[in-house]
């Protein structure tokens, strides 16, 4: 039962902490670091509530060890607006109704900046496929991909205006 | 759900990560991806002392195509597939593959090492490398191997390493002309294993199947080939007729379990359509087509 | 009887804008511009900055200095006796303060029993025996998470494993007795009818055809994406309890807690904070919830518990499990004449179903649905079985989603069984349009409808007639396309209180709204919004009726110490109580409002006229005081003898039900290989009366439907002969993502409630009452050809598989 410091950054903040090997990444997000934004919704890497970007790429926080996260860049939803200006995907859930409960949102809203980064002009089908590590279950989908529709075309719109 | 507590090493090297594996043999379970072994550690079902995580060993995250085969870290995430120019041209089978493996975050994680080491049925990889011919490259103690495939899958969730080798590589050879292979997978949502899936890869002589192999997926208790589908497909014309009884020898072949999935004769027949749907879009790819 | 008169003097001023018989219409009403953005404007929402950015407050944020974790051991066995729990080793794990155990419970005065929402009783710890798998055993009470974790696993536990009933109709025959500590030994729990039988069977009797058929509505789960779970925080010495809990009635939670635990209820304060989706599922009062309060009792320190979404999946209240058999007749024009229906509802081991008191089969005899006919009679049947207790609603007024899926799938065998087009069936047998207010054989007043109207612009969306041919040319090639409707009535708004209750408190609901001297406002309510928006749709309420803009109104729900009391938020029932109650309560504040504002202009009363957001003198619209001049005036210059303020509360009990409605159109295509249903178009044409916010509205309809989607397709909960769940966990447990989910496409027609302050219904709920049986009777019109008449949902693709093996077609 192995304890390891553990030293990454978080939101563009570096910290160090020490950790029993065991703890999820989420815990260590949510109950170290008090970013409780990130959430946990199964026990089976299935819904995605607790979807993070490490090192850019989305993963489910609740199925990677904290230490794991050892020297990573990680990125949380309480990240999004820290300059004071919304995301443009903070923008589209709020614009196209993307979200009710808001449980799943910060999952998917990470989830979709993800995907977007590799892909900025995706189809409906595309997005659909995209978001389908995330679980969400009272918006029906529809407006989520409105949502990550209207970000995209922002974040597209704001790359051709920035060249 | 909370894993049970155990020692962690994260090796820098190859090399420390099997001294490590050598010297907790028995006792440590090797950390890839994870996304099989965490869930099943927070369950309890898997309760290891000591994990190994190889996450830091990146010389194993490539993919390369090499003189006769493409060859692929087993460090190398299943989503690196997806993005591979390389595969997306020239093994199709292999994107299919990796697009329908669980979920894109999931796919973030996952790699194409510990798919195939876990020996999974339900795994897709499996199926996938079967019908490539694929072989695995382990190293140990005593150096480095390579096992054919065709030997590797020895039982469920077994493999023909020994307990101090980490598997290092898989090698797919590459196509000859008139190649084509396809996957096709019926699950019950994005995310589930299959209820059965198929991989075809095959080549063709004029308008005869030169060569075939097929790989199944969960549909039996050990990753297994279906050779006597691919005995009816090799050195026949295509038609509906050779497709269809290829379908049905692999369905009679196949070993399913019941499930939530469905019943053993269900299955048997899902493996037939899945079969002939992957022959079709092989064909059809062995043509020219994508 | 003072109340009396009062209601009356609510009722009377119902006339304003709205008469008994409204004709439908498509329009969205407007009638405040956009700054203030009353009814009808698609306001984005106040409550979203914070869930677009990380910060909601939901219960597992919520972190209180030296708060202990608890975790919960429970049953491998759907039936055993317990012969004894050894918790030493757990005990003295570093970390372990405590683990209680049913003995614990019953020393602190009888606590391992409680009273379920029906009246019954259920085990919160067992003394002697559990009941189903994945009861809660005992408690482990430790520092952290990880700790109660460990410690769960050296709590040892010798069972005696017992025979399970899982089959309700096994249990029917009292072989194995679930309840033994019941002076009646038997599993049966009560038996309840609607409708007058004898007329029925005298339309059976003179009928021309008849179809039976026998459906199962399976158990699921409503598996929102945050788990259940509390924060209990007992002061020894200010002998109070503060309760942070994922609560959707969180008043009648307190009243619950206060009557089982003893503490006064004064000393308990419920806080239902921000909710990740309720669905019904956080109505029941769960046994860890019990526990976790007496935790916090028993250590004075604050205890967390969060279920894991296995336990969430496994131990919480299902919903459904009914098991129907139902027949139709018709005369011999082929019109619908009765309906005769008998149910065995699979209660699980105790009667925990969240319905009012009064209905153990909640509103399940609204089945006879949107059609008129001459008689029908209902029977359901309670029993006991090893399983999980409840009966919960799934996003669904009390049963009423079992009710449509039964008389939309008979309707839909009987048209086919006529040989008529199911679309035209409908059209003949529907209730019109002046026929309502409706008495329908079983009692219910439906307020208002207009059922043609929405089949038809359903109808018109995907242009109908052309799918039929397409159907047709598809037929004579072998390929599988199917249409199929639902055409389903709701009923929500629970309720006139003569009739509903829970645990005797009845169902109204409330609002208080109390406008401060500068013009903004705070509104409070007794329901409890778990994403349905209600802080921006309560607060266009009243901006529509005050002036206000809805943004100068912050609207509070879910704190028991400041919200006034109400029952909650669930059976689509917020905006037909609580949105009448605001309504209400705004219309209180105007009348003082128009006092004020005589006074200030120096006019009476009566020559005072509202427009938008002010008072102003009739024929001189110059002269007015607007609402925010008012509300100043309110606190600094009012009419002497007249209170200070400007704040009123209203307990709305409504005199009716709301009776939502739709038609949806399903189109489906199916794989003869596989038995795959591929959803080509699903269109869903709602009609829930005026809408206060389109968007909203939209973004509910979208979501049931999903959640009817899941039903119909995906989601059961499966138990093997020993009463294992094997559905316990979301790999097996198939909620749709955004893959499976098709693109909904909606449209709308608006038949106002008669009865509703502005003429609204609920909605929430409708999509997922009605999209099952339309997708079922499309997959049944696919296959009906080949001789198949019924298909339990859901419909998987093994269950059509076999259908078309059977039927000899394949790929």
């Amino acid at each position: 039962m192995s304890e390891h410091e553990v030293t990454l950054t978080i939101n563009g903040e570096s910290v160090t902490r020490p950790v029993e090997a065991r703890t999820l990444l989420v815990h260590f997000i949510r109950e170290d670091l008090s970013l409780t934004g990130t959430h946990i919704g199964c026990d089976t890497t299935s819904c995605g509530a607790c979807t993070v970007l490490v090192c850019g790429k989305p993963v489910k926080s609740c199925t990677m060890f904290a230490v794991q996260a050892n020297g990573a860049e990680i990125e949380t939803i309480e990240n999004l607006a820290a300059a004071g200006t919304l995301h443009p995907l903070q923008e589209g859930f709020w614009e196209k109704h993307g979200l009710q409960c808001g449980y799943c949102t910060p999952g998917m809203i990470m989830s979709a900046k993800g995907f977007l980064a590799d892909n900025p002009d995706p189809t409906e089908d595309e997005i659909r496929h995209g978001i389908s590590g995330n679980l969400c279950r009272c918006t029906g989908y529809n407006k989520i991909v409105e949502a990550i529709q209207y970000a995209a075309e922002k974040l597209q719109a704001a790359d051709a205006g920035g060249e | 759900m909370i894993p049970a507590a155990f020692d962690y090493h994260s090796p820098q090297s190859l090399d420390e990560a099997l001294s490590l594996l050598q010297r907790h043999a028995g006792d440590a379970k090797i950390l890839a991806g994870g996304q099989s072994l965490i869930p099943a550690m927070r369950f309890r079902l898997a309760m290891p002392s000591i994990l190994i995580d190889i996450n830091q060993l990146n010389d194993l995250r490539y993919i390369e195509e090499r003189a006769d085969y493409l060859a692929i870290g087993a460090m190398t995430l299943e989503h690196s597939l997806e993005d591979s120019p390389v595969v997306r041209s020239s093994y199709p089978l292999l994107r299919d593959t990796a697009v329908v493996i669980a979920d894109p975050l999931v796919r973030n994680m996952a790699t194409v090492g510990g798919n195939i080491a876990h020996a999974d049925p339900a795994n897709d990889h499996p199926a996938t490398m079967l019908a490539y011919r694929a072989t695995v490259v382990a190293k140990g103690p005593k150096g480095e191997r390579t096992i054919a495939i065709d030997d590797f899958f020895t039982g469920l969730f077994e493999n023909a390493m020994a307990e101090d080798e980490i598997l290092t590589e898989i090698r797919i050879p590459k196509p000859s002309a008139n190649s084509g292979g396809a996957y096709t997978k019926l699950e019950r949502k994005v995310g589930d294993y299959a209820i059965s899936a198929a991989a075809v890869q095959l080549r063709l002589d004029g308008s005869k199947v030169a060569e075939a192999r097929i790989g199944l997926t969960n549909v039996s208790a050990v990753p297994m080939r279906a050779k006597a589908a691919e005995a009816e497909l090799v050195g026949k014309s295509i038609s509906d007729a050779v497709m269809e009884a290829t379908g049905k020898a692999a369905a009679g072949e196949c070993d399913p379990s019941p499930d939530l999935r469905g019943g053993v004769d269900y299955k048997r027949d899902i493996t037939r359509v899945m079969v002939k749907r992957s022959i079709q879009q092989a064909v059809a790819r062995a043509k020219g087509g994508k | 009887m003072p109340q009396l008169d009062d209601r009356k003097e609510h009722h009377s001023e119902l006339a304003e804008g709205v008469s008994a018989r409204v004709p439908t219409t498509d329009e969205v009403q407007i009638k405040t511009p956009e700054k203030i953005c009353g009814m009808g404007h698609r306001k984005k929402r106040k409550e979203d900055p914070r869930f677009i950015q990380g910060k909601g407050n939901y219960v597992d944020d919520v972190k209180l200095p030296g708060m202990l974790y608890m975790d919960i051991v429970r049953s491998p066995y759907a039936h055993a006796k317990i012969n004894s729990i050894d918790a030493s080793a757990a005990l003295e794990m570093d970390g372990v303060l405590a683990v209680i155990t049913g003995e614990d419970l019953k020393a602190a005065g009888d606590l391992h029993w409680m009273p379920t929402l029906m009246s019954d009783t259920q085990m919160v710890l067992p003394i002697d025996k559990v009941v189903y798998y994945a009861q809660e055993v005992c408690a482990v009470i430790a520092t952290s998470r990880y700790i109660a974790a460990d410690a769960i696993e050296q709590v040892f536990v010798d069972y005696e494993p017992l025979d399970a009933v899982v089959d309700p109709f096994e249990a029917m025959k009292d072989k194995v007795i679930v309840r033994d500590d019941k002076e009646e030994k038997t599993n049966h729990i009560w038996h309840w009818e609607a409708g007058d039988k004898a007329a029925t069977d005298s339309v059976f009797n003179d009928a021309a055809t008849i179809v039976k058929e026998k459906m199962y509505i399976p158990r699921i789960h409503v598996s929102s994406i945050e788990t259940c779970g509390m924060v209990a925080n007992y002061n020894k010495v200010r002998e109070h309890m503060q309760i942070y809990m994922t609560s959707q009635a969180p008043h009648a939670h307190r009243t619950v807690f206060a009557l089982v635990s003893g503490i006064p209820e004064h000393k308990i304060q419920i806080i239902s904070p921000d909710i990740g989706g309720g669905f019904g599922g956080k109505v029941p009062v769960y046994p860890g919830y019990v526990i976790c309060a007496v935790a916090s009792l028993v250590t004075g320190k604050p205890v967390k518990w969060i279920e894991d979404r296995s336990e969430n999946l496994q131990a919480d209240s299902f919903a459904r499990d009914y098991h129907i058999e139902a027949e139709m007749a018709a005369d011999k024009d082929g019109k619908i004449s009765g309906l005769r229906v008998k149910t065995l509802s699979d209660c699980g081991a105790a009667d925990a179903a969240a319905n009012p008191s009064k209905f153990p089969a909640g509103l399940y005899s609204i089945c006879t649905g949107s059609y008129d006919m001459k008689a029908a009679h209902v029977e359901v049947d309670g029993v006991y079985t090893t399983k999980p207790p409840g009966g919960v609603a799934y996003r669904c007024s009390f049963r009423v989603t079992e009710a449509v899926h039964m008389i939309e799938r008979m309707t839909d065998i009987m048209a086919h069984e006529l040989g008529e087009d199911p679309a035209d069936y409908r059209l003949r047998n529907f209730i019109r349009p002046d026929q309502f207010p409706y008495t329908s054989p079983t009692g219910w007043e439906y307020d208002s409808g207009n059922y043609e109207g929405a089949l038809n612009k359903a109808m018109d969306m995907l242009d109908y007639r052309a799918l039929r041919e397409e159907q047709k040319e598809k037929r004579a090639k072998g390929e599988l396309m199917g249409i199929g409707i639902s055409s389903f009535t709701e009923v929500v708004g629970a309720g006139p209180s003569k009739d509903y209750d829970i645990l005797g408190i009845k169902m109204f609901d409330s609002a208080e709204i109390r406008i401060h001297p500068t013009g903004k406002a705070m509104a409070r309510f007794g329901t409890k919004s778990q994403g349905q928006g209600h802080e921006t749709t309560y607060a266009q309420i009243i901006a529509e009726q005050l002036g206000l803009p809805a943004d100068d109104i912050e609207v509070e729900e879910g704190d028991t110490d400041t919200a006034p009391y109400g029952l909650g938020t669930y059976a689509s029932r917020s905006t037909p109580t609580a949105g009448a109650a605001a309504v209400m309560a705004a219309r209180k504040i105007k009348a003082k409002a128009k006092k004020i504002a005589a006074h200030l202009l120096e006019v009476g009363d009566d020559d005072l006229e509202w427009n938008v957001d002010r008072f102003q003198v009739k024929g001189s619209p110059d002269q007015a005081k607007t609402i925010q001049e008012i509300a100043f005036a309110a606190y600094t210059n009012h009419p002497q003898g007249m209170e200070a303020g400007l704040e009123a509360v209203d307990y709305y009990d409504p005199p009716n039900l709301t009776f939502p409605f739709g038609s949806y159109i399903c189109v489906v295509d199916i794989d003869k290989g596989t038995g795959e249903v591929k959803i080509r178009r699903f269109v869903a044409v709602d009609d829930c009366g005026h809408i206060i916010n389109p968007m909203i509205v939209e973004g509910q309809i979208e979501g049931g439907l999903t959640m009817g989607l899941a039903p119909a397709m995906f989601e059961e909960i499966v138990y093997d002969e020993h009463g294992q769940n094997l559905t316990g966990t979301f790999a097996d447990y198939l909620v749709p993502t955004a893959v499976e989910s098709p693109k909904w496409e909606l449209g709308k027609t608006i038949t106002p409630s008669p009865h509703h302050p502005i003429g609204a219904k609920g909605v929430g709920e409708s999509p997922t009452v009605g999209a099952p049986p339309a997708i079922a009777n499309a997959v049944v019109d696919a296959l009906w050809h080949l001789g198949v008449r019924h298909i339990d949902i859901p419909i998987t693709p093994p269950k059509v598989w076999k259908l078309l093996r059977d039927a000899g077609v394949t790929d």
